[in-house]
């Protein structure tokens, strides 16, 4: 495996500004990409269903968590609420226009939770840091409150859930309980390959800079002529959005149904850590800090037992949870001191490495 | 690089003009009853000991304070308060005294934020990263290139900002400013806390700018042979209050410059 740029020279800008310049990179990307696909084809249902349904779901929020954290420098623990806002409004449009296509809706459900966001990010003009982590925290409970006490939202159910409703695409059910995993990760997985790519397009042209410029020295940003509110609130709606389609995909195509609960404090701090082990401002980042908080409980529910049992130590089920925090808990320790820019980081030194090895520089 | 000529309206030569500005913060008088004139195309420079008011008479002048009293007149317009993005978008680019720059981002992308006000694609196509963004980015992108083809900072391109050593990010934030197309450039120190080499590399950008792109600039720097090459004409400060204005060889001469600098001079040579 030769990971060079040697003989690969830019002949116009347009080249060198691709997002991915290296030839090797658009390979593994692309190679990534049709192995996510052929997964399907796997017939694993428990494989897609409770591990890759969910990781791509999580991938999605931190990328929009990330954009307002990581890429604005806006601390936000109001994610879990934007993402049940996005819910919620699907489950409002998928009862209020029953013939509009369920991908439209969760594409749709999107602003709305841009406009909610776009509301609690006003005070980011006046306030920063902790304060403005407070002022979304508020976002947080207020919202959640609407989701219990207004009736309307869970169409006077009184169980106070909302249930996914059956919906088709091309005549195949992708929402609902007949839906078979395999066609709910087909359509999560293209969603969330499309929003990244537009998330990745807004983070590498002007917008993104603009975000930066005024997460690295805000006043330097004001004095070439970025405008401050403008950005931030840029910002909230792009990262509210995000947070809102993968809050209607985690109802709609993963679990079939939720209460308010789901959309929980806790539901906005799993976000932030997957942002902080991931990376802050990295899009890569967002998938490896989901990946291992999602899916590390899982391997660890498995190879734990698999190893103590056959010693006849049996493990219960809660130790392996509180071994869970445990990791998490000091990854994000680890993490927060010696490498703020999380296993993006990691994974980038890696790669610079393999591109002039054999020699150390 | 001076794209844009507004028509000229009060007086041909002078591009600003200071008149009587005072500025207090609580009982400080950092500046009282400052006047003087930058005509333009003119190096000007603006000296005097720590604390005499030079960076807040450049604050006032790109809009980030707001004189107590007086006025301050920039292309034939008078404003009394002045948003910073206004001056921004009127023209008005500076470098700091202590580095701004945006540490997380590369000199490419730093330099690139420079061209913020002079990009409109719609955000549509912002999303797509096609069309009219592309062919916006392609653009400014080569702009950007020349500029860091002039600074002589091809090498560092694609590093963080914050890794670099203080002489490049001094460069580079010039680079961020001429990227702005600026007619009035700011320079806060530009060469404190470099070597000899740095210094002369930095004077050598400073009179190309002002020459080729016939941009007008205002120096502070507290190097007097520097000073002495670079300037067309010197206000000197003190206290807040103006003491001498005219060519580096009349403000040499100067009895209250000489007094002000006697302590100062010295270590102005050596450094
Ligand atoms: N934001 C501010 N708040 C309070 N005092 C200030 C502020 N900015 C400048 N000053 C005061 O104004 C005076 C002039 O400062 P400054 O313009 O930085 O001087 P110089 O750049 O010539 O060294 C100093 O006494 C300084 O303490
Ligand atoms: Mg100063």
């Amino acid at each position: 495996m030769f990971y060079r740029e040697a003989g690969q020279f830019k002949t116009s800008y347009t080249a060198d500004m691709a997002i991915f310049p290296l030839r090797e990179d658009r390979i593994g990307l692309a190679v990534i990409i049709v192995c996510a696909y052929a997964l399907a084809l796997t017939g694993n249902s428990f494989l897609l269903q409770a591990v890759m349904i969910p990781f791509l779901i999580f991938s999605l929020a931190a990328i929009g968590l990330n954009l307002l954290t990581g890429y604005t420098g806006l601390l936000s623990l109001g994610t879990g609420a934007f993402m049940g806002v996005g819910a919620y409004a699907c489950y409002k449009l998928t009862t209020l226009f029953p013939g509009l296509n369920i991908v439209l809706c969760i594409l749709a459900s999107g602003f709305f939770a841009a406009a909610i966001g776009v509301v609690f990010g006003l005070p980011s003009l006046r306030i920063k840091g902790f304060y403005l982590a407070v002022a979304t925290l508020a976002a947080q409970f207020f919202l959640q409150w609407c989701f219990i006490r207004v009736p309307w939202l869970v169409n006077y159910n009184v169980s106070g859930a909302i249930e996914a409703p059956l919906r088709t695409l091309f005549g195949i059910p992708i929402v609902g309980a007949t839906a078979t995993p395999e066609t709910r990760y087909l359509v999560v997985l293209t969603m969330v390959i499309g929003l990244t790519w537009v998330a990745s397009n807004l983070v590498h042209g002007r917008v993104g800079r603009a975000w930066m410029a005024v997460r690295d020295m805000d006043i330097a940003a004001e004095l070439i002529g970025i405008r401050l509110l403008r950005t931030k609130l840029l910002a909230f709606a792009v990262s509210s959005y995000f947070c809102g389609v993968a809050g209607a995909l985690l109802v709609f195509l993963w679990y079939g149904g939720a209460e308010y609960d789901v959309f929980n404090i806790n539901q906005s701090f799993f976000i932030l850590f997957m942002v902080i082990i991931g990376g802050l401002g990295s899009l890569i980042g967002s998938f490896m800090g989901a990946a291992l908080i999602f899916i590390m409980p899982i391997v660890l529910g498995m190879v734990v037992p698999a190893v103590l049992n056959p010693f006849g130590l049996g493990v219960s089920a809660a130790t392996i949870e509180h071994l869970r925090f445990m990791i998490v808990g000091a990854l994000i320790i680890f993490f927060l001191i010696v490498e703020p820019h999380g296993l993006a980081r990691l994974w980038q030194i890696g790669k610079q490495k393999l591109r002039v090895w054999p020699f150390p520089y | 690089m001076n794209g844009r000529e507004m028509p000229v309206t009060v007086d041909v030569a002078s591009l600003l003009a200071v008149e009587n500005v005072s500025l207090s913060f609580g009982g400080v008088k950092a500046l009282s009853d400052v006047s003087f004139d930058i005509r333009r195309g003119e190096i000007r420079a603006i000296i005097g000991p720590n604390g005499a008011g030079k960076t807040s008479m450049l604050n006032c002048i790109n809009g980030f304070y707001h004189p107590t009293q007086g006025s301050i007149t920039f292309n034939g317009e008078r404003r009394r308060r002045m948003r910073p993005s206004a001056a921004a978008a009127g023209g008005i680019a500076r470098t700091f005294q202590n580095v701004a720059l945006f540490k997380g981002m590369s000199t490419l992308d730093n330099i690139m934020t420079g061209r913020s006000l002079k990009m409109h694609s719609g955000f549509f196509w912002q999303l797509l990263r096609h069309g009219p963004a592309l062919k916006e980015e392609t653009a400014h992108r080569r702009v950007v290139e020349d500029i860091i083809d002039f600074l002589e900072i091809q090498h560092i391109r694609r590093i963080p900002v914050g890794k670099l050593p203080y002489g490049l990010q001094k460069r580079v934030e010039l680079g961020r400013a001429l990227a702005m197309e600026p007619q009035l450039l700011l320079l806060d120190e530009p060469m404190a806390g470099m070597n000899l080499e740095e210094k002369e590399d930095m004077s050598r950008f400073i009179l190309d700018v002002n020459q080729h792109f016939g941009t007008t600039i205002a120096l502070i720097e507290h190097d007097m042979g520097v000073v002495m090459d670079l300037s067309d004409r010197v206000v000197v400060l003190e206290y807040g209050r103006k003491i001498a204005d005219g060519t580096p060889q009349e403000v040499k001469r100067d009895e209250r410059v000489v007094a002000a600098y006697l302590g100062l001079a010295h270590e102005g040579d050596q450094a």
